[in-house]
């Protein structure tokens, strides 16, 4: 009955763009057609070849402009307009050989490599110049001497780098029981307007701006103590409104991803509740928890604007987190940077090196919390 | 036997062996251990609510301050906080505006463009601009972008002045709001991404490969298939990326010379600050009334990001009710 299959001419029509000057293209178009399965298309190497060429055939002139210029080369400008000539080149070339439409999707294939490559500049930027500028005061007194009576050159940071440990321990010590029992009632317990309304708060408290946290921790503490104070454990507490959304955001996921099985096995073995949820739920999402954890971590503890106005800053050692100024790497940074004194080139190191500190700081926390996900992840294949 | 007593009654009495077997028995360490997850729960709550109280309290005296009580004002509060929210709102929307466009290309480079193999990679190398904390990308604008982005800046102004946005007199530090919104661009670009890229992953495999059949090019696909399914999904990322911008402090206070005025322009050396930035940089020496001013610029930023941090969940949370994806 329905043999007739509809024959759509725009299937065998050229294509619109490409004119009406029909019979010697039709005809070549055929031809090509005849020959491989492959016609009409670019070779695969044609893009890098125009890639290369872009770049190749920009360089001199950029060199010469530097030249003429008696400066040095600008990078920036070769590079973008090498990638300009690159998708022009495409572009035409696409659309004489393939077709308008191939064109289009090879111009955006461009784009959207040259966003990702544009994206990594600055990562690549801030990681070399960190490390190169940074090095300069990694050496022994940087890591064993406070800014206690040191003006000019010298010093060190271990007074920042003991206060933000010890803010940040305050802050966890706060944040993962909170959290983690949140997420417990969340997953476990929570049902109705009570546990609707504290998911509903805790994505509130993901959006709070951290200098806003700061702010609260001030406005606290100076109700008790006057206006004026500053604290240790005012940073930690601006610091846990800050980790406790993510810990509880994290671990919500993990405890979601245990198979109800598990639970049901342990109900029906006599096991209470709360125990289930001890020895089975919280061990079989163990990796992921900490993982969070780790993670949240590592966020707060660049944060600079809350320990700002909540911690201080201080020359000084401090290892009481209830009694005066405390100062942390972030603030570190920052101070120093801030008050430049003489020579400046002193305070611009040690800025450079603690920002250094910070960074490998993170990373390192970064990557332990990668490690342990790996490692100690639920072995699906049993 | 009777199962309609069993709900009220087995909660109540916990060593009542006729209660049927649907009903859970109570036990103390069951009682503590819901007692302290509920504790818990509510502790955001009172978290948030405190939050809230102190920010109102202490920022009441500065609400109805005036150049009397409070030294850092001129006029009434009013007067003081306007151009503050203007530059807020303005170097937020100009960082979004770099940030969105680069953040899909980068999304869609991961999820669709780049070899498997390497896509989470690539995934893990994005979140690593996020863990970059905010201090050192400050310094990082101030000390190597600030410098290489003065002369593109002194040949705009050369070359398009008549162009409202960028007319001169071009700043000779780089240190102007257009670096400000790059740097803070920069920061948001790994939330939009992580988001972007979550929802471009999730986009139904037979969409996309019912459209490649019909004989689409990818970027026929993508734009078929991948966009209009991740629509809501990138307007919320973008909101969630906005709110980030609008509370972004330390990049803003160290890269931007501001000078407290109302001006579009980007390139010059006078512009307007933002209300994190102003309030870092005024608070460790600030004193008496002044602090409570500065809390009340606080509470009005914070009033600011939640409104657009709770639009942007309303968004994703209408999408979830009415996408057929799950």
């Amino acid at each position: 009955m329905t043999i007739a299959a509809p024959q759509n001419p725009r299937n065998t029509a050229p294509e619109p763009g490409s004119g009406p000057s029909a019979p010697i293209t039709d005809s070549i178009n055929l031809e090509r057609a005849s020959l491989s399965l492959t016609s009409g298309r670019l070779p695969r190497w044609v893009p890098w070849a125009l890639l290369a060429a872009a770049v190749g055939l920009t360089l001199p002139v950029f060199l010469m402009l530097a030249a003429a210029e008696a400066s040095e080369m600008h990078v920036g400008g070769w590079l973008v307009s090498a990638a300009v000539i690159y998708l022009v080149l495409i572009f035409t070339l696409s659309t004489i050989v393939e077709s308008r439409r191939k064109a289009v999707d090879r111009l955006v294939t461009g784009l959207v490599a040259g966003a990702f490559l544009l994206a990594m500049i600055p990562l690549v930027s801030v990681a070399w110049t960190v490390v190169s500028l940074g090095v300069a005061r990694m050496d022994a007194d940087f890591f064993s001497m406070s800014m206690r009576n040191v003006v000019g050159e010298g010093g060190g940071a271990l007074h920042a780098i003991v206060g933000t440990l010890l803010v940040t321990l305050a802050a966890a010590v706060i944040s993962i029981p909170i959290g983690l029992f949140t997420a417990i009632y969340l997953i476990e317990y929570g049902r109705g307007r009570l546990a609707r309304g504290i998911t509903f708060l805790v994505d509130v408290m993901t959006g709070i701006p951290s200098i806003v946290a700061g702010l609260f921790a001030y406005a606290l503490f100076a109700l008790f103590f006057g206006p004026g104070v500053r604290m240790g454990i005012m940073g930690s507490i601006a610091l846990a409104v800050l980790m406790i959304p993510v810990v509880v955001r994290s671990s919500e996921e993990m405890l979601r991803l245990v198979p109800n099985e598990l639970r049901e096995a342990s109900y029906a073995l006599g096991v209470p509740k709360w125990l289930t949820i001890v020895k089975v739920v919280l061990p079989t999402s163990i990796a992921g928890i900490t993982t969070g954890i780790m993670l949240s971590i590592s966020r707060v503890i660049g944060e600079t604007a809350p320990l700002l106005i909540t911690a201080g800053f201080t020359a000084s050692m401090n290892y009481d987190l209830f009694n005066g100024r405390m100062q942390t790497l972030p603030v570190f940074t920052y101070n120093q940077y801030v008050s430049q004194g003489i020579p400046a080139e002193a305070y611009l190191d040690r800025a450079w090196a603690s920002a250094l500190t910070l960074i490998v700081i993170v990373m390192l926390l970064n990557l332990i919390a990668r490690v342990i996900a790996k490692v100690f992840a639920p072995r699906s294949s049993r | 036997m009777t199962r309609s007593a069993a709900p009220t009654k087995g909660t109540g009495t916990a060593s009542d062996l006729a209660s049927p077997p649907g009903a859970a028995k109570q036990r103390p360490g069951d009682r503590w251990f819901s007692g302290t997850a509920l504790f818990a729960g509510s502790m955001i709550l009172v978290t948030l609510a405190a939050v809230a109280i102190f920010l109102v309290a202490q920022s009441l005296p500065g609400l109805s301050a005036t150049s009397e009580d409070a030294s850092i004002l001129s006029g009434n509060f009013w007067d003081y906080v306007g151009p503050l929210v203007f530059g807020t709102v303005w170097s937020a929307a100009l960082a979004l505006l770099i940030a969105v466009p680069i953040s899909i290309g980068v999304a869609l480079f991961i999820s669709h463009y780049a070899p498997r193999r390497l896509a989470q990679g690539l995934g893990y190398v994005v979140d690593l601009l996020a863990a970059v904390p905010s201090v050192v990308f400050g310094l990082w604008g101030i000390g190597v972008l600030a410098p290489a982005a003065q002369p593109l800046y002194s040949w705009l102004v050369d070359n398009a002045g008549w162009f409202p946005l960028f007319s001169g007199p071009v700043s000779s530090t780089g240190r102007t709001i257009l670096t400000a919104a790059i740097v803070l661009a920069v920061m948001v670009i790994p939330i939009i991404t992580a988001i972007c890229r979550e929802i471009f992953l999730q986009t139904p495999v037979l969409h996309e490969e019912a459209a490649l059949a019909l004989g689409a090019t990818r970027w026929e696909m993508i734009r078929m298939a991948v966009l209009p399914f991740g629509r809501s999904g990138i307007v919320s990322a973008a909101m969630l990326g906005l709110g980030r911008a609008l509370g972004e402090t330390m990049a803003v206070a160290m890269v931007l010379s501001a000078t407290g005025v109302v001006t579009f322009d980007l390139l010059t050396s006078t512009n307007p600050s933002t209300i994190a930035a102003n309030i870092a940089l005024v608070f460790p020496e600030a004193y008496g009334n002044n602090i409570n001013v500065l809390i009340a610029t606080g509470l009005i930023l914070f009033v600011v990001t939640f409104v657009v941090n709770a639009v942007a969940r309303w968004v994703v949370g209408r999408r979830k009710e009415f996408s057929g994806a799950n």
